[in-house]
């Protein structure tokens, strides 16, 4: 990251800005291993962290890597791991884990094609369904999906801090083309970034409950090894952390799980709009697809066509009050994406209207081009 | 630059020419010494050298939507295949810049012949640096950066002790590019067809 010293604009690419997002942040922690094309991320980290007394640690697979990101964060730690399609298949299991643990980290998916090993050095947006479905049993998530190289820092920041307001992991979803490409950018003053801290029990260690209820549904959380008692389980817990298969505990506590996310819906859900005022026809995109969008629309506007964007940044829980809202506005809604058609899913079941939804898909590998998307849009 | 304008270089050749770190280099001298937007973007296979390696370089006056190339301004080609590859969106008025070394057959006569390898051979012992030299060539005819900030992002780009190396590459490009009247060349790469039409 070369900084120079007389105005602020550097030139970042989207991976070297997550990590500055990352350390803004303060994450302290990042445990990962090598993959294309998310190793800029672990290359960058692996000095950055050292600087400062913070924690970087190549493990010998991914595996490992979200476990001790998990084990890291139980500990105080503020931590991150980021790997690619192949990496994140692997992860599935412990990503469970951190769901039920209720242990706040971020994991970052730069994705590339697939399946399998698939297209190492191409884009793709395949992974969509899978960071929200992809560890088993009816859990709470969180993905946000990042479009630029200002999105990387600023998102990454905002996952931090929702993952250790909400204890959930967060993932972030790139791509090839966002995480390679390199922008100017200005990033803000580090006193103007907001940082949220989990919340840390106020009572004395023989009072503590690790996961007794409160008005947020977000349990206070201890730093594992401070002398508050805190037993952690993948098991179905009580309150003091426990295994327990009493219908009453059990139902009491997988619906404060997925409550705790649906109370903070309208921080979690975030969206930006394009020239929607008066847009009859919008296109609803995520990821670098929304850059491609964005000069769709305005090649469609100067065709005379009333167009905008939907730009998603959270794809789960997905925006549906926001989407609901444009898609009665329109009679129609574009819907292109770098997979068969992962979030048109959501958006055809959102609507309740007789908005057309038309979906443009894309998986040679390639980044989605304006016009294949202004096509549609004149022809809607 | 005025807002909707956009300016586009694309860099091609095969893995290994140093063909994304040209446009790096490109891209962090706009970036943070002018005052434009830039956007730089690369695709490449997943061999460490052969294989087609693309990048490209996006200038405009405003905040920049789709970050790759749309239609190209100039094209640098740093072999055969690659000018095979990748002439087909150039603008009529574009520009093509090829190493004369190897690039042999030019499908426009709208088109800067400079033998890079040779020069960076000559000028500092090493093939290496030819993106170096293919670079300040690039950056003069473009008009599109400034040649002092572009020497300051190079210096702080390239690996330690190669500091020299690699700016008397970039100066070499410059004073070759220096000698080149675009004023002689057909207005549009389409000239020579239409003669043939």
């Amino acid at each position: 990251m070369a900084i120079d010293e007389k105005q602020n604009k550097i030139l970042l690419q989207g991976n070297e800005a997550i990590v500055a997002g990352a350390l803004a942040a303060g994450c302290n922690f990042f445990a990962g291993y090598p993959i294309t094309p998310a190793s800029e991320i672990s290359e960058l980290l692996s000095v950055k962290l050292p600087e400062f007394g913070g924690t970087f640690i190549q493990m010998e697979d991914e595996i490992a890597s979200i476990g001790a990101i998990l084990g890291a964060s139980l500990a105080g730690a503020k931590a991150m791991t980021a790997t690619s399609g192949p990496g994140f298949s692997l992860m599935q299991e412990n990503l469970g884990y951190g769901c039920i643990a209720e242990v706040p980290c971020v994991i970052v998916n730069v994705m590339r094609g697939g399946p399998s090993t698939g297209l190492p050095t191409s884009v793709s947006q395949g992974d969509v369904q899978m960071a929200r479905w992809g560890t088993h049993g009816d859990h709470p998530i969180i993905v946000m999906a990042v479009s630029s190289v200002a999105d990387c820092f600023s998102i990454t920041v905002k996952a931090f801090n929702l993952s250790e307001k909400y204890r959930i992991p967060v993932i972030i979803l790139s791509d090839e083309v966002v995480a390679h490409t390199r922008e100017s950018v200005v990033l803000p003053e580090e006193d103007s970034i907001r940082v949220f801290d989990r919340v840390k029990p106020d009572v004395p260690p023989e009072w503590y409950k690790p996961y007794a209820d409160n008005n947020r549904g977000v349990p206070d959380m201890a730093n594992f090894g401070d002398g508050y008692r805190h037993h952690v389980t993948g098991l179905v817990h009580d309150e003091n952390g426990y295994p327990t298969q009493n219908g009453k505990e059990v139902d009491a506590f997988l619906r404060r799980i997925h409550g705790k996310i649906s109370k903070g819906f309208n921080e979690i859900q975030v969206t930006k709009t394009y020239l929607m005022e008066d847009a009859d026809v919008c296109v609803i995109a995520y990821g670098s697809v929304a850059r491609s969008a964005l000069r769709a629309v305005r090649d469609a506007r100067a065709n005379g066509v009333k167009a905008g964007l939907v730009q998603l940044i959270t794809l789960f829980p997905f925006p549906r009050k926001t989407v609901d809202a444009y898609l009665r506005q329109c009679r129609a809604a574009v819907v292109p994406e770098m997979n068969m058609g992962q979030i048109v899913r959501e958006v055809s079941r959102v609507n309740q209207t007789d908005c057309r939804i038309v979906k443009h898909n894309r998986i040679d590998g390639h980044l989605i081009t304006p016009d294949e998307i202004l096509k549609h849009l004149t022809t809607v | 630059m005025k807002s909707d304008e956009r300016y586009e270089i694309r860099f091609s050749g095969s893995g290994g020419q140093g063909i994304i770190t040209a446009a790096v280099v490109m891209a962090d001298g706009v970036g943070r010494f002018d005052n434009n937007h830039v956007c730089q973007t690369q695709s490449y296979g997943p061999e460490a050298r052969g294989g087609k390696s693309k990048a490209e370089v996006v200038i405009a006056g405003a905040p920049i939507d789709y970050p790759k190339a749309l239609s190209v301004d100039l094209l640098l080609a740093m072999n055969q295949a690659a000018c095979d590859a990748y002439f087909f969106d150039l603008k009529a008025d574009g520009l093509l810049v090829v190493d004369s070394g190897l690039v042999q057959q030019l499908p426009t006569s709208r088109s800067v012949s400079i033998p890079f390898t040779k020069i960076a051979k000559e000028e500092t012992g090493k093939e290496l640096v030819a993106n170096m030299v293919a670079l300040g060539a690039v950056a003069y005819l473009s008009g599109k950066v400034s040649l002092d900030g572009l020497e300051k992002a190079l210096l702080s780009r390239v690996p330690k002790g190669t500091e020299e190396m690699n700016s008397k590459a970039l100066h070499a490009g410059i004073r070759e590019a220096k000698k080149i009247d675009l004023s002689s060349l057909p207005r549009s790469v389409m000239d020579d067809w239409d003669d043939e039409l």
